[in-house]
């Protein structure tokens, strides 16, 4: 439909990148590559060292020591303006005193073009704000500041377009349409886009790779089902979705199944989902995979008995339960509200169970 | 309305609604009454003494009301050498004071890390000192046997017997430095509200620094840069200190002359068509400025 075809030269790799403010690791011995084309998102809590990176390929910030390359062109000392790089910025950092023609068309005439009037229409109409090119961005809202942001960078066909928390201004509802209307355009343009953010739904929702950022390191890369059903961290489990991490003791490790104990229960999981290679482990089963049923009734092949209902909440979609385990842990159980509910109270005693291929093990360190 | 609620109403009949609405006129009610007494009144008191004409008594302040429209034109015709002469020296140290100001504003706002509060003090410290002995001290500096001339002297780039104060570049220096911080805060006020990350922005979007600031800082900064070139224009136009401490009888603003109308000839109507006729210009001058630099269209 639109022509704005990247002028791509192929992936981002960083190479041992390192920076370091004051006696402050923010990226630490850092490796990367990001195919040509794809959406890639670098998912962290705030300090992890994703907003650095981001400013380091945007050539915002110099790295300590390690290098950045688009294909085969070295631009770790480029300067920002002379990157084939563009940025949409956290709150947008429109420029107040220019019309939104005027923002969209700086990039194309510092570059020396002169007729921007098609590019500039194009890139509008791509974002659906062409009627608003005369307005100056102090009259737009902010998810239109943000579209707006989003065609000002995109109408220079960079090789990269960059995202820092581009959503974070919006308020929820805005924020979902936005991630699949930033989806669309992704694919409509073709333009490798690198997503900073720290909201683990936006990444989820959007990337085709994330990254799970954490104190400068990267925790963990792959698709989102494959960060979300195999967790290789703790850290993971945890900060995509929630995650029942219960302590278990490895009893058998031998062939496709290893068998653990949870405080006298056996339980089962495919030897293949097991990261650990030590004998104390951290078991972790999604709150989704698991069923609750009043004690006694016929479980699964993995199962769990003399939990007791703490708290019931009702969200719409699912019914939370929390369950209190004989060793006063805490575990999360979600239920689908789909008629097949079961009738349980708060008080209740209940029998947990869920399939073996849904456990995963994990070490228990780091 | 909250705040109707707060104000110390003793009636409880009070519509709170009416309380609410009369609040922003009370408070300006001081500065109104202020502006009032020490402006509006001595200013329809001179609108009335500008048409008046010395008394048939001709005895030394005494003037009737003749309705003398003509005062203004004479006033102008005898002194349109001052005039322009006033407008030109305010407008030599408004330039001067901008290209000082800019850069020093810019490196405070954005260059001085920690140490910008102790700059903004320097800025500001001259005020702690009247403005006339500040003035009297340039005519030390600039004196004959004050650094800066034996300075010169000694680079020979004056000659043995050249001076510099009683001389019109003394009292454009004098304008200069005297209204320097007027230029500097309001330019640092507005240097220092623009977002950083709008000339990161810049950056990314191709602009080297020298574009960016072209295309971003110094539009942005706009406000502060009419802000200041009219707080410095303004009393420039008007003052004769400078004039009277650091010029000669040629250097004459017209400050100087309705100062010496007013005190020391004692031709009141003269001076008060003078002072009208400053004001008018002045008042001109300023509305064509913001139009054609368009400020409106800012903030």
């Amino acid at each position: 439909m639109v022509d704005l075809t990247s002028s791509a030269v192929g992936d981002l790799q960083l190479r041992n990148i390192t920076k370091r403010f004051a006696d402050f690791v923010a990226v630490d011995d850092l490796t990367l590559t990001i195919p040509k084309g794809s959406f890639f998102a670098l998912l962290g809590p705030s300090g992890c060292g994703k907003t650095t990176t981001l400013r380091m390929i945007a050539g915002l910030e110099e790295p300590t020591s390690g290098s950045i390359h688009i294909g085969d062109t070295d631009i770790t000392h480029t300067k920002p303006y002379q990157r084939p790089v563009n940025t949409v910025f956290q709150n947008y950092a429109l420029f107040p005193h220019l019309t939104i023609f005027e923002n969209v068309a700086f990039g194309l005439r510092r570059r020396g073009m002169k007729d921007v009037d098609e590019a500039v229409t194009k890139v509008l109409a791509l974002v659906e704000l062409g009627h608003l090119k005369d307005r100056k961005p102090g009259q737009l809202s902010g998810g239109q500041q943000q579209r707006i942001a989003v065609a000002r960078a995109i109408v220079n066909r960079p090789a990269l377009l960059l995202l820092d928390e581009p959503l974070g201004a919006l308020d929820l509802k805005l924020r979902r349409q936005m991630q699949i209307e930033l989806k669309w355009i992704q694919t409509e343009v073709g333009i490798t886009f690198v997503h900073v953010t720290h909201d683990q739904e936006e990444a989820m929702t959007m990337a085709d790779t994330i990254a799970v950022m954490n104190k400068g390191k990267i925790e963990q890369m792959g698709s989102p089902v494959e960060l979300y059903e195999n967790p290789k961290t703790v850290f993971v489990a945890n900060f995509l979705g929630q995650s029942n991490l219960i302590e278990a003791t490895v009893q058998t490790n031998s062939g496709a199944e290893t068998s653990v104990d949870i405080h006298g229960s056996r339980i089962l999981l495919p030897s293949s989902r097991n990261t650990s290679s030590k004998s104390k482990v951290l078991v972790g089963v999604r709150p989704e995979k698991i069923n609750i049923q009043t004690e006694g009734s016929s479980a699964g092949k993995n199962s769990l008995s003399g939990g007791v209902v703490t708290d019931i909440s009702f969200v719409g979609v699912s019914t939370q339960y929390q369950v209190e385990m004989p060793w006063k842990q805490e575990i999360m159980v979600f239920e689908q509200n789909d008629g097949g509910a079961p009738n349980i109270r708060k008080g209740d005693q209940v029998t947990l169970s869920w399939e073996p291929h849904f456990t995963f093990a994990l070490d228990s360190e780091s | 309305m909250a705040i109707a609620h707060v104000s110390p109403g003793t009636s409880t009949h009070v519509n709170p609604e009416r309380t609410g609405r009369r609040i922003p006129y009370l408070l300006m009610l001081p500065g109104l009454l202020w502006l009032f007494i020490f402006f509006i009144y001595p200013l329809i008191n001179l609108a009335e003494t500008s048409t008046k004409t010395r008394a048939a008594s001709q005895e030394t302040g005494a003037f009737i009301q003749t309705y003398r429209f003509a005062n203004y034109l004479d006033a102008f015709i005898e002194y349109q050498d001052q005039f322009l002469r006033s407008f030109t020296y305010a407008f030599m140290a408004t330039l001067l004071a901008l290209v000082i100001s800019y850069p020093l504003a810019y490196a405070i706002a954005f260059k001085s890390g920690r140490y910008k509060n102790i700059l903004l003090i320097l800025v500001i410290a001259p005020f702690f000192t009247s403005f006339l002995l500040r003035t009297i001290a340039w005519k030390q500096i600039l004196g004959a046997e004050g650094p800066v001339v034996s300075a010169l002297r000694a680079l020979h780039l004056i000659g043995p017997d050249t001076t510099i104060t009683a001389s019109s570049f003394a009292v454009v220096m004098g304008l200069t430095y005297n209204f320097l911080p007027f230029m500097t805060l309001p330019i640092y006020a507005s240097l220092d509200r623009i977002d950083p990350r709008l000339m990161e922005a810049s950056g990314d979007l191709y602009a080297n620094g020298l574009t960016t600031f072209r295309k971003v800082t110094v539009p942005l900064s706009m406000p502060g840069v009419v802000a200041g070139t009219l707080l410095t224009f303004i009393p420039a136009a008007g003052d004769y200190i400078n004039a009277a401490i650091l010029g000669n009888p040629t250097t004459k603003m017209i400050g100087n002359v309705i100062d010496s109308r007013f005190f020391r000839i004692v031709d009141y109507p003269t001076a008060a068509a003078l002072s009208f006729t400053l004001m008018a210009a002045i008042l001109f001058l300023v509305i064509i400025y913001i139009r054609r630099s368009g400020t409106d269209e800012l903030v």
